[in-house]
């Protein structure tokens, strides 16, 4: 692709997702990724290898995603902005990196252009299969953010939030595409760089000595960064650590530590959640959906108005941590609430648990391979509404 | 790594991070002499210590970074090197050593060795090997004599194991060399030496394991193994690293195998988008 030396591309382009989700992290400030080829993400790491000579920025293909995986962490603690970007075979592989970036608090964004699975399944074909990888894949217990665009101009502004976040509660998060929104090509209007909100890396201002890589230096429970060189001497391990970053093997530590490391995330749901309802008002039926498939369900809901149904619509944009309170409440005004999602069943067992019974919840899954016929939808709304 | 008495202090201490010690190793392990040597190297190096990073992989030797007084990383089993990569490229001006054993580096990061090594990443690698899984309890390792036996091969290692420095050496180490727990002076000089190449530097250390493989194989104590070592090792500087395989309980070769000079990565990055702006 051709960018004409320019580091900054602002304007309207006609772009694919990946291609999109590419500028974006360029956007963000990104200025390290490393990745290693696999459709349907592979366009992204070709964007970045294009313009990141022109933006002063790294790009390196590891041997396999194991490697790359841990490769953004290692650029971080060199004091880089860093992403990786795969699909189905590649995040399973790097699923024990995740589990490092939530334990040792290393800011990070995985893009996961999701394919249909499971194994190779089908590599040039759409699937939301990962959603339930994205929050618990790795052991242990840990929180993430994962966010779901449903469009390229999307992959470009959320991408950019999903940097914002990861900085902000010293997350790894994951940016849930789809081969659908990859290889989805339409205007994405990119502003100034200068007028896009960044959240700037909170590095300690304490001096050698007195810094500690993991203890909170205000009241968010999330440590300020530093990076290496900077004479802190800090410690860094996957094992359970003390605030210093030393490894302590005892169960008050372990307690302590994963309290504080879920807490900031739990503690801040209703800061991070980002759902956009449309039509709720007076509705019994309400469609949940995100991703591609928010666009057909939308398709699916303006048929059933057409017919004179009230059908709400509700799209979680940020969809880990997940939206319980909104659920809840939304589960005591409604009759059923119907979620279509390119999966067996994932996102809707979230929405069952929340909805505790208080209104019908219907799955309309899909095993893959393109997206929901939006009749479909229509009619499991139509036999709802009954 | 002790304090000495009254007001003396041993000349390493300041490398180390004191409120860690004692150290999880066990007595006549050779893995601290390597770390002692090391913080010798570093004083002879000359090097900006701000700017040194110490990472590790898993395993017993995985815990040399939490030792070690400087900015230090303790990672995953066997990703130390693409750890490494990362934040190396992210800060040319660290310098970066890996320091692992040989499962940690061989095994599951075998495949990150070989590459590391291909594109002359500037890392200086030490791996100490004392042929055997030890965190673990005595598991044999792709580097473990042939029959020699471990825990997961009672009756014996049957496979050949790699020969280290010619796999540095055929991937295009700048600088190759092998020493014993026992050669003291000479992998301090060699530690020296591999911090002040640009490029993928590697130290085998061939390290007692009293607790684990010394033991089940019947080799004595590490006092009777350093012994060993002085008995049976050969000094070949220069020599064809093909020539350097181990066979149980046969000599040992040492030394300086490779020492040259190659355009490290960045060096190469960098050569290429000046020649691309001035085209």
């Amino acid at each position: 692709m051709s960018n004409n030396g320019k580091a900054e591309l602002t304007g309207a382009l006609y772009i694919d997702g990946d291609h999109a989700a590419a500028e974006g992290a360029i956007a963000a400030g990104c200025n390290f990724v490393a990745g290693y080829p696999i459709t349907p993400s592979t366009e992204i790491v070709e964007r970045i290898a294009a313009r990141f000579p022109g933006t002063g920025g790294t790009f390196i293909q590891m041997e396999d995603e194991i490697a790359s995986s841990i490769a953004i962490q290692g650029a971080v603690w060199g004091g880089a902005k860093a992403m990786t970007v795969s699909s189905g075979p590649g995040i399973s592989l790097m699923m024990e990196h995740i589990g490092l970036a939530a334990m040792a608090e290393v800011p990070c964004v995985f893009v996961n252009v999701q394919r249909g699975g499971p194994s190779t399944g089908l590599p040039t074909l759409p699937a939301q299969a990962d959603m339930m990888q994205a929050r618990w894949g790795s052991h242990g217990d840990y929180e993430i953010i994962a966010l779901c665009p449903n469009s390229p101009q999307e992959c470009f502004d959320l991408i950019i939030q999903a940097f914002n976040l990861s900085e902000q509660y010293r997350v790894p998060v994951m940016f849930m595409m789809d081969e659908s929104i990859g290889h989805m090509t339409e205007r994405v209007v990119i502003p100034p760089y200068r007028e896009i909100p960044i959240v700037p890396r909170k590095f300690t201002a304490r001096p050698p000595g007195q810094y500690k890589p993991y203890e909170p230096e205000d009241d968010t429970l999330v440590p300020a960064l530093t990076k290496a060189g900077q004479g802190h001497n800090v410690h860094i391990t996957g094992l359970t650590h003390d605030e210093r970053g030393y490894p302590v093997m005892n169960a008050v530590a372990q307690d302590k530590l994963i309290r504080r490391l879920v807490g900031k995330i739990r503690n801040n749901v209703h800061r991070i959640i980002d759902v956009r309802a449309d039509g709720l008002e007076g509705a019994d039926v309400v469609v949940l959906s995100y991703g591609i498939t928010s666009r057909v369900a939308m398709r699916a809901v303006r048929m059933a108005r057409e017919r004179g149904l009230k059908v709400g619509c509700l799209r979680l944009v940020i969809v880990w941590p997940f939206p319980e309170q909104v659920i809840r409440e939304l589960a005591e005004r409604v009759k059923v609430m119907i979620m279509p999602e390119i999966n067996m069943g994932q996102m809707v067992l979230e929405v069952e648990r929340c909805a505790a019974g208080h209104c019908r919840v219907v799955s309309v899954p899909h095993a893959g391979g393109t997206v929901h016929d939006p009749t479909t939808i229509f009619h499991t709304i139509m036999e709802a509404a009954g | 790594m002790t304090t000495t008495s009254a007001g003396m202090q041993n000349p390493v201490e300041q490398y180390l991070r004191m409120d860690r010690i004692p150290h999880i190793w066990c007595p006549g392990c050779g893995i601290g002499t390597t770390v002692n040597c090391f913080a010798r190297a570093l004083d002879d190096s000359g090097l900006n210590l701000r700017n040194l990073a110490i990472v590790s992989g898993i395993g017993c030797t995985g815990r040399v970074a939490g030792y070690l007084n400087f900015d230090s990383f303790h990672t995953t089993h066997g990703r130390a090197l693409p750890f490494a990569t990362g934040l190396k490229l992210a800060n040319p001006e660290l310098k970066v050593v890996v320091y692992s054993g040989d499962g940690d580096l061989i095994a599951i990061g075998g495949n990150h060795f070989i590459h590391a090594a291909r594109r002359n990443l500037d890392v200086t690698v030490i791996c100490v090997n004392n042929f055997n899984y030890a965190m673990t309890g005595g598991q044999v390792a792709p580097t473990t004599p042939q029959n020699a036996v471990g825990t997961t091969a009672p009756l014996g290692v049957v496979e050949r194991p790699f020969n280290l420095p010619f796999l540095a050496d055929s991937c295009g180490a700048v600088y190759v060399a092998r020493w014993t727990a026992f050669h003291v002076r000479q992998l301090s000089k060699a530690m020296t030496e591999a911090l002040r190449k640009d490029g993928f530097s590697f130290i085998e250390v061939i390290a007692p394991c009293p607790t684990l493989y010394e033991r089940r194989n019947r080799l004595g104590t590490s006092l009777e193994r350093m012994e060993w070592y002085r008995d049976n090792t050969v000094i070949k500087n220069g020599a064809d690293t093909r020539e350097c395989d181990i066979t149980f309980q046969d000599q040992i070769v040492c030394g300086k195998f490779v020492d040259r000079e190659r355009e490290n990565l960045i060096e190469a990055t960098r050569a290429k988008q000046e020649a691309a702006r001035t085209r």
